[in-house]
């Protein structure tokens, strides 16, 4: 119905590297529909006024994690972002701030993948054969699995790291995206890691200098609650200062089943990799 | 890859450009500034208090450097600051040392975050700070 | 793991600031409804009430536990805002080693006048 159409601008903060000296505000004029997010109105906006418009996007749907941008001033994910959300007829949109701008929308997110793969996001056991060649899976309780859940959620968006305001002055400071990694990775009980990541989270890296002003917990767009892994880190390594509680080793391989089958059941296809394969 | 970008950090402006997102970060921010306040008052403190080793003139001498209505209400903001500053502590205490923040949870929308679940204590810990800040108050009148 | 020492024990000497903080406050700032340890009737920073407390250990000994606390948490505090605004690796050093060093002087000069103080009163007559 074209009569309920609105109009909205989009103020969008352009910047062409070699051409703009710094970034600036530029005004677009386009039709809201219901429904409209404000990846479409990004869109639109390409499609009728800027096609030199710059951003990244892909699923549309708030699970990639490429379209975090600065809406209205808070991080969010644009497809995530309903129009009538913020209702506002000025939608501002900006790139994520703390990190430096390639064009227009888009950051340069590579700090915060380095930082985070310096913080080994991943299993860390000493069996490192068993990880490569495995003979069977590992034990975990659906109560020890529920420790680590919330945060092995996050889709490395960036909106905490453009909130917090630690990262907004310390280029050294992890981040919350990295160290609540670090914490899902030393909260799974697979692990045996602790030791390790505990070297590279010393000095202005780890999360000392994190003060709770909670603000990665408020943008997160999956819930996962950085703030809450990162204090949770905290206690962990006092608690591990303070030798008051020893840490459990790695889960162990749980032995694949070999009692008789039932005669209905067929036999399971033969192993055609690995260690055991026929 | 060689990518030249262009710098977008928000600076001290991020401790206190919170705005509307949620009211720890004013929390945050205000407790360094009464943190900032308590440690230069401290410092003068000390060389202030250390006369009372020479004697009750030279312990004369300071208290009168340090008198007039703009010492006293400085120092009914120190203790003011003192309010804010110590209970808000015992709040970031316990909050950063896992106490307060909740249990890992699936999360559910709309997301219930350690944010959400400290705020009654945050909320407590300005009301007795407040209920301290009055109290102090009450008694700089009372001496005036 | 160094920085995690000192943060626990930026901690543990908020703790101790709290409890003795408290009470100084209790004495200076809360006497008309809260009178303690201000025997001398006036006001507490008077000097009858500031000798009473000059003359004892408790307040000697409670005095130099305090100033340590409270220098340690203040310039640790004070160190990490430093810090947190991303300095080069000089300055980086001067603040630290600055703040160390001013904190170690501060407790030696406040402590000397805590622990001088019983004797200095015996010595001024009493």
């Amino acid at each position: 119905m074209a009569d309920t159409l609105k109009q909205v601008v989009f103020r969008l903060r352009r910047f062409e590297p070699g051409k703009d000296a710094a970034p600036h505000w530029e005004d677009y004029r386009i039709e809201a529909t219901p429904g409209m997010t404000v990846l479409d109105g990004l869109w639109k906006v390409k499609e009728q006024h800027a096609p030199t418009l710059a951003w990244r996007s892909s699923c549309r749907m708030g699970i990639c994690g490429s379209c975090g941008m600065l809406i209205n001033g808070r991080p969010r994910l644009a497809c995530n972002t309903q129009l009538t959300e913020l209702g506002t007829d000025v939608i501002a949109v900006g790139p994520l701030p703390n990190f430096g701008i390639i064009k227009d929308l888009v950051p340069d997110l590579v700090p915060m993948f380095e930082t985070h793969r310096d913080l080994m996001p991943y299993l860390i056991r000493e069996d490192v054969k068993e990880q490569d060649d495995p003979t069977g899976e590992y034990w975990q309780s659906p109560h020890e699995l529920e420790q680590y859940l919330q945060f092995s959620y996050c889709i490395k968006c960036g909106c905490c790291m453009a909130a917090c305001p630690t990262v907004a002055t310390d280029p050294a400071y992890a981040g919350p995206m990295p160290l609540g990694q670090a914490h899902r990775y030393n909260s799974d009980t697979r692990d045996g890691g602790f030791a390790e990541r505990r070297k590279v989270l010393e000095g202005g890296r780890g999360p000392w200098r994190c003060h709770f002003a909670g603000e990665c917990s408020q943008v997160c767009p999956k819930g996962v609650d950085p703030a809450k892994a990162i204090q949770l880190m905290k206690r962990d390594l006092v608690v591990d200062l303070l030798r008051l509680h020893r840490r459990r080793p790695a889960a162990a391989v749980a032995p694949t089943p070999c009692g008789k089958r039932k005669d209905n059941i067929p036999a399971a296809p033969a192993r055609t990799a690995g260690a055991t394969a026929k | 890859m060689d990518t030249r970008t262009y710098p977008n950090r928000l600076g001290p402006w991020g401790w206190i450009g919170g705005g509307r997102w949620g009211f720890e970060r004013y929390l945050y921010a205000l407790h360094r500034l009464t943190g900032l306040g308590l440690l230069a008052y401290f410092l003068l403190h000390i060389f202030v208090t250390s006369a009372r080793v020479f004697g009750p003139e030279s312990w004369a001498r300071s208290m009168a450097r340090v008198t007039g209505p703009l010492f006293t209400w400085g120092e009914y903001l120190v203790f003011a600051a003192f309010a804010f500053h110590a209970v808000n502590g015992i709040r970031l205490a316990l909050v950063e040392l896992g106490f307060a923040v909740g249990r890992p949870i699936e999360p559910v929308y709309p997301y219930a975050t350690s944010v959400g679940r400290q705020r009654p204590l945050a909320l407590a810990m300005l009301v007795i700070a407040g209920v301290i800040a009055i109290w102090g108050g009450y008694n700089f009148l009372l001496a005036d | 793991m160094r920085d995690r020492t000192l943060w626990t024990w930026h901690l543990f000497a908020g703790v101790v600031i709290l409890v003795f903080l408290g009470l100084h406050m209790t004495i200076m700032h809360l006497d008309g409804t809260v009178r303690v340890f201000n025997p001398a009737p006036g006001e507490p920073i008077g000097w009858d009430n500031v000798a009473a407390r000059m003359q004892s250990w408790f307040f000697a000994v409670t005095y130099v536990v305090l100033l340590g606390a409270a220098l340690y948490h203040g310039l640790y505090g004070f160190r990490n805002i430093l810090l947190e605004l991303n300095p080069g690796a000089g300055l980086r050093r001067l603040v630290n080693v600055g703040l160390s060093l001013a904190g170690l002087a501060l407790f030696v000069f406040g402590a000397w006048v805590a622990l001088a103080a019983p004797g200095a009163f015996a010595r001024m007559g009493g």
